[in-house]
């Protein structure tokens, strides 16, 4: 979080500051540039959000389409800032898909007051004391960074007028036989957001959706693949973008997985949760509102060798009224027979930090 | 040399034996480093790299990198009190930046690709040796060297070997890491094992069975396979211990002995 990445070394820059020239980007800590995930709760889980230059792979869940939401958000947030976007998957007609993407919001006042409220409501009263802290955060980040980080409705689609414009590039790989087209177009775009001394005019974004999909004819080739990832990071690292790109571990073998998460600078992974697990609604406070889980377990640390170490890595995702995502620590329902007395043990969401299918 | 303070890293890899016959106590040895994707044991490396130039001031470094660019460690060796771009202007660090660097595609001779590294390695090497400098090669990291040779185990141990023999051959330090997680599941399992094999020093770094913790960022396992030829006996050290990192420096320690 914003608080303890500020921590880590006394020189870093002050994490919140908007550099004025560029709305969408900001000074994070070790001279890094960040833009936003698209999603408020993500930037501040990652402390500020993507350092340019960084490689953010995703995870699938291959039962749900979970990774879409971080996607589009992330696409979209780039459109409205009129950053230059690079869209790549393996549909027939990418350029279709910008039209779902959502729509910033357009009263952010009354929302956040709603959103403040209806917590209020909602919160038992043994966690209390552990939604002040966040509450406040709440409030100042839609306060100062409204330029920076939209809220998206996910029911409205976002204007025409966002993606008919020249800045933004869509690839389909299904039929290429090899990765070299996608390469050759990323080095392309990225060759015009190479980094030079001074100013930083624009930063890009390259969302890559589900990489090694199986029906493209190269997916048997892991090599070819991860050498496409090796290169397409390199390139990343000496530009003034971010690269999302999401894959399904399942379907590889696990050593290559694993090279992949290597590679990431930020790693994320979406799991849908079961509509009927009894036993983990029984758990989980709002176990109904909530339509997957996100785990991260990397932050990216450029620059630096010291690891961000966050307050918990698993983190629910639900949406607010149907139109906005958010995401929550899990807290732990209180126990019945003995309610009031298990501080101890229902730490709730502020200790928990276990490396772990589910932490609490 | 003068008094530093020496943590249980320096201790386990033997860098703080005084050896006036041997400024650089890696001399001639291959230290293996291990990580996984929670725990990255980049820092090992950022370590070793600074202790090398401290040590003496005849030693030097050549560094392979992989997996990031000039600036990152520049700016990463600097919070630890070490100027990268002066040594590099005196002569005693070679960078080579291997981002970009991949082999030919199929059909063509693979070897070809890594042929031209190791000639690269060996020139600079042959010219520091000229100059009598303690010389180390850090590899970062094994893993993107593989993907770089498309895949190749042979290659990559081919690359490996030979840099090994300019160990004995000019008396360099061998330094490389990589990811032990991705071997672990059955396939492949060739380079991990023949490099394990070969080191001479293997440092491996896990997270806490417990999860991650701020005060505690992971654990370190040291082999110091020491070689004492009198007796023909191969005796080996082990360490155990925790590390937590920070800018300028890691901070080592026993379990539960870390004092707040």
């Amino acid at each position: 979080m914003a608080t303890t990445r500020a921590r880590i070394s006394s020189f870093s820059r002050n994490v919140s500051t908007v550099t004025s020239q560029n709305p969408g980007l900001k000074h994070g800590p070790n001279g890094t540039m960040l833009i936003s995930s698209g999603i408020p709760d993500l930037d501040k889980i990652l402390g500020g959000g993507f350092p340019l230059g960084s490689l953010v792979m995703v995870m699938e869940d291959e039962e749900a389409p979970h990774h879409m939401l971080l996607l589009r958000n992330f696409m979209s947030q780039g459109l409205v800032q009129k950053q230059p976007l690079l869209y790549a998957s393996a549909y027939r007609d990418p350029k279709r898909f910008l039209g779902t993407l959502p729509s910033p919001a357009s009263s952010k006042g009354d929302k956040s007051s709603d959103l403040s409220h209806e917590k209020d409501i909602r919160i038992a009263w043994q966690y209390k004391k552990y939604f002040v802290d966040s509450q406040l955060n709440l409030n100042t980040n839609n306060g100062g960074q409204q330029d920076y980080c939209n809220d998206f409705d996910l029911r409205k689609p976002l204007d025409r007028h966002y993606f008919s414009g020249s800045n933004v590039d869509c690839v389909c790989f299904k039929d290429s036989p090899n990765l070299s087209a996608l390469q050759d177009r990323c080095a392309e775009f990225l060759a015009k957001l190479s980094r030079n001394e001074g100013n930083i005019s624009s930063a890009g974004r390259i969302a890559i959706q589900s990489l090694c999909s199986p029906q493209c004819k190269y997916s048997n080739d892991e090599w070819h693949m991860l050498s496409f990832i090796r290169s397409l990071k390199s390139m990343t690292q000496s530009s003034n973008a971010v690269v999302v790109v999401t894959f399904p571990p399942s379907l590889l073998s696990p050593s290559c997985s694993l090279r992949l998460q290597h590679m990431a600078d930020t790693l994320l992974s979406v799991r849908a949760i079961p509509d009927e697990d009894k036993e983990l609604a029984k758990l989980l406070t709002g176990y109904q509102d909530m339509i997957g889980l996100i785990n991260i377990h990397k932050a990216a640390r450029l620059n630096t060798q010291v690891p961000v170490i966050l307050e918990a890595t698993t983190f629910s995702i639900k949406l607010q009224k149907r139109r906005f995502l958010v995401l929550e620590c899990l807290n732990q329902a209180p126990v019945d027979g003995s309610s009031g007395s298990s501080y101890g043990t229902s730490g709730g969401c502020s200790g928990s930090s276990k490396v772990g299918t589910l932490d609490f | 040399m003068e008094q530093k303070n020496w943590n249980l890293l320096d201790e386990s890899l033997g860098l703080h034996i005084n050896d006036d016959a041997k400024p650089w106590p890696l001399c001639g040895r291959f230290v293996l480093v291990e990580d996984c994707v929670d725990t990255s044991a980049a820092f090992v490396l950022h370590h070793i790299l600074k202790r090398s130039f401290s040590s003496h001031p005849s030693s030097a470094v050549l560094f392979l990198a992989f997996s990031h660019p000039f600036s990152h460690y520049d700016r990463v060796l600097r919070k630890l009190g070490c100027n990268l771009t002066a040594q590099r202007d005196n002569g005693r660090f070679f960078f080579l930046p291997m981002l970009m660097f991949q082999c030919p595609g199929e059909g063509k001779p693979n070897h070809d690709g890594l042929a031209s590294v190791f000639e690269q390695i060996e020139r600079v090497i042959t010219l520091l040796h000229q100059d009598k400098k303690s010389i180390s090669i850090i590899i970062d990291d094994i893993s993107f060297l593989e993907v770089a040779a498309n895949g190749s185990s042979d290659d990559v141990l081919n690359l490996l070997h030979y840099c090994h023999t300019l160990t004995s051959e000019y008396g360099c330090a061998l330094i490389a890491l990589d990811h032990k997680d991705i071997y672990l599941n059955g396939d492949r399992t060739a380079v991990i094992l023949e490099m394990e094999y070969r080191a001479d020093i293997l440092v491996k770094a896990e997270p806490l069975a417990t999860g991650l913790a701020k005060d505690v960022h992971g654990q370190l396992m040291v082999l110091n396979k020491e070689t004492q030829h009198q007796h023909g006996i191969t005796a080996i050290k082990s360490y155990n211990f925790h590390f937590k990192i920070k800018e300028n420096g890691i901070e080592c320690f026993y379990p539960g002995t870390k004092i707040q």
